[in-house]
């Protein structure tokens, strides 16, 4: 179980130790149904992005083909299942190459956001001082903040609006990291702040360890225990992000690549004039997204807190939650949005999903 | 003493639980000082952020002419503005014009930033207000439906529903019920605040607002107010149904755990209706984290205001701000960007007192 990751147990087998597997078999029921659903969309989702060049009638930035041109805003029809955009571009192809986009989006923003926030969080944490003031009161300032306003002032930073692929990736995807960075460092600050005063630490501070192995072996392999279920959150808030980027125009231009939100931001005058295919088909592509990775994320929250996860009673389970969560005083209470003390190891992200600390 | 006080840093801080109360604290008059000052800071940080963020790629007026002027008239124009300037100069001159209530002017239309947001904020407002009605009249009771009827079908179908919506992007949303109900049903209008009859009448007002609800009632003619509602009901719900999830979970989840506490358990033996548990033992204490909870969501609900107010042409602060980006016009959208970081600050502020006075033990 991923509740108890201080005490020292013996070494679990590995198929217990993979973050969903593990949760897969832990879960019952509904839960089971909608972790299983979720990954089944995503698998899905990665699958189309791997053979997007096999599934794809036409290339994302094809208008014509031996047979002349696709014709602009025509319905669906069997060369073009979802009809063509008002550009002449096949609504299928672009939909199919934009979970390319989609998950490069994705994996570097996580990636980088994760590298960054850790780190950071993990230096704060366990050093403290002034530089760990100064960017909890930063990261508290940020978070309070419109995360899409923060994105479109980084993207006109990064790309100055306009874009090829990877200028419209790194501008979409950089974006998105700076506003994540402080939901990992948070969660990873709160972590060592209270494993450092743990006495496996103090014990080993006492054999003579130094500070880089204190935290890299002791305190890192423990704070990483919420780490799966903020990177499914993020990647589905990160998807939302570049979507809504590409909706304001600040998108991938359709040359470079397909970008769902930006074939939506096209697709907003014809929806008025009753033309449906051009903003239906991206706009489902978002959502299937999404919710393949929100039912995941849904899932693992779940089963993360005793208190959701079985049929126990909460009475029984309660010891568990304070035992496991953090010092609840962290991060947030110097911050705007101070919850500190109003329950125990849990809070909330901006958008009320929770975060165990 | 400062509010990093609160923060545990010391090698002696508390293992588990919450950190004790400090016993010297002055109550609730020392938490809102504190709370108070707390303000600027993060106004600052956020100022300082935006205007170095925007300077780093060049200054505005290269952004906005660059490729239409020569190099020299963009030069003159760029002298004349004070942006061959160092940067450091540049920065305090703007914190020293923020300070004085100067949020600058923006380049398109040489307004000032503050006459922009008087003009465009009440009708961002409006659209807030109305969602936030959607967001608490269906997310609210949903989620105590689906708390007491936790596991159940019940539970299940409106948790996925919940998922579903939040998956949703808002201007999807939008553009589908924009679809369904305004193109092919006609039940309501397609785009903008009002239409352009009751507009006009609302403009003949001696004091207009700026608020339409507010001036469509002043007109005294129901046909404006009902043509002003009709305008709100989609973009409300785009915008609500959003949020709507967000509060269901939240209250489903708080519920939860109150349902379970002893004294519950206690109030259902002495032979309380379930009604009566669920409405007042359960609820009123679980309101207090989602007080809290909802502070934050005028972040989200001000990003998805600038999305939904794209998508429905709801001329508000959302809808300038994509304008003034298309243009280039970088000094107003950092102006714009800065004013609306002053607004959360405050409004954070104020569901922080709000949430502290409800709940004592915030306070420490």
């Amino acid at each position: 179980m991923t509740a108890a990751p201080v005490t020292a147990v013996p070494k679990r087998r590995l198929r217990d130790r993979i973050p969903v597997v593990h949760q897969l078999r832990q879960s019952v029921g509904l839960q089971r149904g909608m972790l299983v659903t979720g990954l089944v969309m995503l698998a899905i989702f990665i699958l189309t992005a791997i053979f997007a060049a096999l599934i794809a009638p036409y290339g994302f930035a094809q208008r014509a083909d031996a047979s002349g041109s696709f014709g602009s805003q025509q319905p669906p029809s069997p060369e073009h299942l979802f009809g063509t955009t008002v550009g002449s571009y096949d609504v299928l192809s672009r939909v199919v190459w934009g979970t390319q986009t989609a998950i490069l989006v994705v994996v570097v923003a996580v990636i980088l956001s994760l590298f960054i926030g850790v780190a950071l969080g993990l230096y704060s944490g366990y050093f403290g001082g002034w530089l760990d003031r100064i960017l909890v009161v930063i990261c508290d300032a940020i978070y309070a903040f419109p995360s899409l306003l923060l994105a479109i002032v980084l993207s006109i930073v990064i790309s100055g609006g306009q874009s090829s692929l990877w200028g419209g990736v790194l501008a979409a995807a950089g974006s998105i990291v700076v506003v994540f960075i402080p939901q990992y460092f948070r969660v990873i600050r709160a972590e060592t702040v209270r494993i450092k005063a743990e006495p496996f630490v103090e014990s080993a501070k006492v054999l003579g360890a130094s500070n880089s192995r204190i935290v890299f072996k002791h305190v890192f392999r423990n704070a990483t225990r919420t780490l799966p279920l903020i990177i499914t959150l993020n990647s589905a808030e990160a998807i939302l992000t570049l979507a809504a980027l590409g909706f304001l125009g600040f998108g991938i231009e359709p040359t470079a690549a397909a970008e769902w939100g930006y074939d939506l931001f096209k697709a907003q005058s014809d929806v008025t004039s009753g033309i449906w295919w051009t903003a239906l088909f991206p706009g489902l592509a978002i959502v299937f997204t999404v919710l393949g990775i929100m039912l995941v994320g849904e899932s693992l929250n779940d089963l993360a807190d005793p208190r959701l996860r079985g049929r126990r009673r909460v009475a029984q389970a309660a010891g568990e939650v304070a035992a496991t969560s953090v010092v609840p005083g962290g991060a947030l209470s110097a911050g705007p949005g101070g919850l500190s003390g109003l329950e125990d190891g849990e809070t909330f992200d901006e958008h009320g999903i929770e975060v165990k600390r | 003493m400062s509010t990093f006080d609160t923060v545990p840093l010391a090698e002696g801080a508390p293992v588990s639980g919450r950190p004790k109360p400090k016993s010297q604290g002055g109550g609730f008059g020392r938490y809102l000082l504190v709370r108070f000052l707390l303000i600027f800071p993060t106004i600052f940080i956020l100022v300082t952020l935006v205007f170095f963020l925007m300077r780093t790629t060049g200054d505005p007026i290269t952004a906005a002419q660059g490729g239409r002027l020569g190099p020299e008239a963009l030069a003159e124009l760029r002298a004349a503005a004070g942006y061959d300037r160092p940067l450091f100069i540049q920065y305090f001159e703007y914190l020293g014009q923020l300070i004085t209530g100067n949020f600058g002017s923006t380049l398109t239309t040489s307004q000032p930033v503050i006459e922009v947001l008087a003009t465009y904020g009440p009708a961002t407002f409006e659209l807030v207000f109305y969602s936030l009605i959607v967001a608490f009249g269906v997310g609210i009771p949903l989620g105590l439906f689906t708390a007491y009827f936790r596991d159940k079908p019940q539970d299940a179908v409106f948790r996925v529903l919940a998922i579903y919506w939040y998956a949703v992007p808002v201007f999807f949303a939008g553009l589908i019920l924009k679809l369904i109900f305004s193109v092919w049903l006609g039940w309501f209008p397609i785009a903008g605040r009002a239409s352009v009859g009751a507009e006009l009448q609302m403009q003949t007002l001696p004091n207009k607002t700026g608020f339409y609800t507010i001036d469509a009632l002043m007109t005294g003619d129901p046909e404006v107010l009902g043509d002003v509602l009709s305008h709100a009901v989609l973009p409300a719900i785009a915008l609500g149904l959003l949020t709507a999830g967000i509060f269901l979970r939240l209250v489903r989840t708080n519920v939860i755990g109150t349902l379970a506490t002893d004294y519950v358990d206690a109030a259902r033996s002495r032979g309380v209706a379930e009604y009566r548990l669920l409405r007042k033992h359960a609820y009123r204490p679980a309101l207090i984290p989602i007080v809290t909870v909802i502070g934050l969501q005028i972040a989200l609900l001000l990003s998805g205001a600038v999305l939904t107010e794209t998508t429905f042409e709801w001329k508000g602060l959302g809808f300038i701000l994509a304008e003034f980006l298309e243009s280039r016009d970088f000094v107003a959208v950092q102006g714009i960007v800065v004013m609306l970081a002053v607004i959360v600050a405050i409004t954070n502020f104020v569901v922080d007192i709000l949430a502290a006075f409800i709940d004592p033990r915030v306070r420490y």
